[in-house]
């Protein structure tokens, strides 16, 4: 016997893929509104943009200048570093422990190619700012329309 | 000497909001818990607080009825010229309460403020204790 091709369950799986489509954006959609992305890894960073530079700040406390290494490759930005753990005398107890130490190692991947002579970074108050200025020849250039 | 150092894990750099019935302020704005290591040592109590961008003029450290209360106040963020594009930190003020036993010496607190970091030095009281004269009756 010659059986039809039973056709009735593409529909369904369409409307299935669809509503799962929806449910993610719906999900995606409810953690965006808050604003902020939550950091992949140590340090949180936060980045500040201009047509001819960036601005990355990071909150280390706890480090000393010595203790972070930034590199700066083409257009990525590698921040480096440790929390040196706190040096307790003999016999000292915790009572609370919420502070952590240990190595960090983070790499950005910024939207231009960054002039690696002219980067400049603070660290202030345990706030590190780096100036990461666009490569010159990464810049926009406006180009003249010839008239006919 | 092998030398194990862990790595710091991305929820260490989360901050945690303080309740809003306990540090209502005046002015809008964010107001943070600052991670809090204490330790205990036998002359002295120590605690030491992460409050990165507060300067030193900025920070208010107040004993007030047992009751030590610690405010460091952060200037926003606001480069000139520039468009936040990508946030995973948000700025704001500190602010922590710890209640005191009687056994800190209020006079002796000490208190140091560097890269971001409050050392608080809260030296333990002697006990007091009285020489009873006798005298013959």
């Amino acid at each position: 016997m010659w059986m039809q091709p039973f056709t009735g369950l593409e529909p369904t799986f369409r409307e299935m893929e669809r509503l799962r489509r929806e449910m993610n954006r719906l999900f995606a959609d409810a953690f965006r509104s808050t604003g902020l992305h939550a950091a992949p890894a140590y340090p949180a960073v936060n980045v500040w943009m201009n047509e001819d530079s960036a601005l990355v700040t990071a909150e280390l406390p706890g480090c000393t200048v010595d203790d972070i290494e930034i590199t700066v490759a083409d257009d990525t930005l590698t921040l480096k570093g440790r929390r040196a753990e706190d040096e307790l005398p003999e016999g000292a107890t915790y009572h609370r422990r919420e502070r952590a130490c240990g190595t960090f190692s983070r790499l950005l991947t910024l939207p231009f190619k960054i002039d690696a002579s002219k980067v400049e970074a603070k660290f202030e108050n345990g706030v590190l700012e780096v100036k990461l200025p666009r490569a010159e020849e990464d810049k926009p250039k406006r180009i003249a329309v010839k008239p006919a | 000497m092998a030398e194990e150092t862990t790595t710091l894990q991305a929820q260490e750099a989360q901050k945690q909001e303080v309740q809003q019935s306990d540090a209502e302020r005046t002015r809008a704005g964010l107001v943070f818990v600052p991670r809090t290591d204490v330790y205990e040592t036998d002359d002295a109590i120590h605690v030491v607080c992460d409050v990165p961008g507060v300067a030193e003029d900025s920070i208010d450290i107040t004993l007030e009825n047992n009751v030590l209360t610690i405010n460091g106040y952060v200037k926003a963020q606001r480069p000139d010229g520039y468009q936040l594009s990508y946030a995973e930190y948000r700025v704001g003020d500190y602010q922590r309460r710890f209640t005191l036993s009687d056994e800190i010496d209020k006079d002796g607190i000490e208190a140091s403020l560097k890269d971001g970091v409050l050392r608080l030095r809260l030296p333990k009281a002697k006990p007091a204790s009285r020489k009873i004269k006798v005298t013959a009756s």
